[in-house]
């Protein structure tokens, strides 16, 4: 392995493991409040993990809808419904047990399935034109489609959203 | 960079992720803390998407059929998180609480 080999690998698994950490703090702090932070920490991590394969727009979509809109949707819903997870309150439910045999048997299991594939090993060369011009057409040529169902879709929750959760 | 790191680092990273994620779901008595569980498993869901797409396709430029699902999965997953928060300000309005274990009106 030369250099460049190991530098790649190392930021790759400095940054993979920042983020399982802001995972399982996501998962494991009792505090809400402290979860959604965490959770927000995991969405900068995947972010950073789109740079990594070189789909830039991908990773500003990223910051954008997931820490600019869906972060702070829930840091509103946690304040809103505050004082109940005090720190008293147990975090976890009665199954948490068997959910935690359940889902490491599941990882287990798919772990040693990704490793006996013979998945490809690199991708080609690296893109070195730029990606977005591409996808805004191929959005609006090839998945027009999807594009207006999925805009249809957005509003019709967010109508919904407005709805249900008034007074 | 990207030539140097094989595929199996992302996909290791998307089960890891997906299976903290699906344990959040299931294990945590806060709803929005099970909302929080189902956005980390979506999150999983679309690295593996976009590595598939930048390992698999044989010109990432033109064939962005990966991105786009993951665009697509972005979007759906904001719809979703709307919805469910405003479900769950609405039944914290009406029944006082946000514990999915006491949230049994429609079980019985």
């Amino acid at each position: 392995m030369d250099a460049t080999t190991v530098i790649a690998q190392a930021v790759f698994i400095i940054v993979a493991t920042l983020t399982l950490i802001a995972a399982f703090l996501t998962v494991l702090v009792r505090n809400v409040f402290h979860a959604a932070l965490a959770l927000v920490g995991t969405f900068f991590g995947v972010a950073a993990i789109y740079l990594m394969l070189e789909a830039e727009f991908l990773a500003i979509v990223q910051v954008l809808v997931y820490i600019g809109a869906i972060a702070v949707l829930i840091l509103f819903a946690v304040m809103l419904t505050r004082g109940l997870m005090q720190r008293d309150t147990i975090s976890f439910n009665r199954q948490w047990a068997w959910a935690a045999l359940v889902i490491s048997t599941l990882f287990l299991g798919l772990f040693i399935l990704i490793l006996q594939v013979p998945w490809l090993q690199t991708p080609g060369t690296a893109i070195y034109t730029d990606l977005t011009p591409w996808l805004g057409t191929q959005l609006l040529t090839t998945y027009l489609l999807p594009f207006e169902i999925v805009s249809a879709l957005l509003l019709a929750a967010l109508v919904g959203a407005f709805i249900i959760a008034r007074e | 960079m990207i030539t140097q790191i094989p595929l199996v680092y992302y996909l290791a990273l998307a089960a890891a992720l997906f299976c903290v994620g699906s344990f959040g779901a299931l294990a945590r008595r806060n709803a929005i803390a099970v909302l929080m569980g189902i956005e980390l498993m979506l999150n999983a869901v679309n690295i593996n998407l976009v590595a598939f797409w930048r390992y698999g396709a044989a010109d990432p430029v033109v064939n962005q059929a990966g991105i786009v699902f993951a665009l697509f999965v972005i979007t759906l997953a904001a719809a979703e998180a709307a919805v469910g928060l405003a479900l769950i300000i609405a039944i914290y309005r009406s029944r006082d609480t946000v514990n999915i274990e006491e949230i049994d009106l429609l079980k019985w």
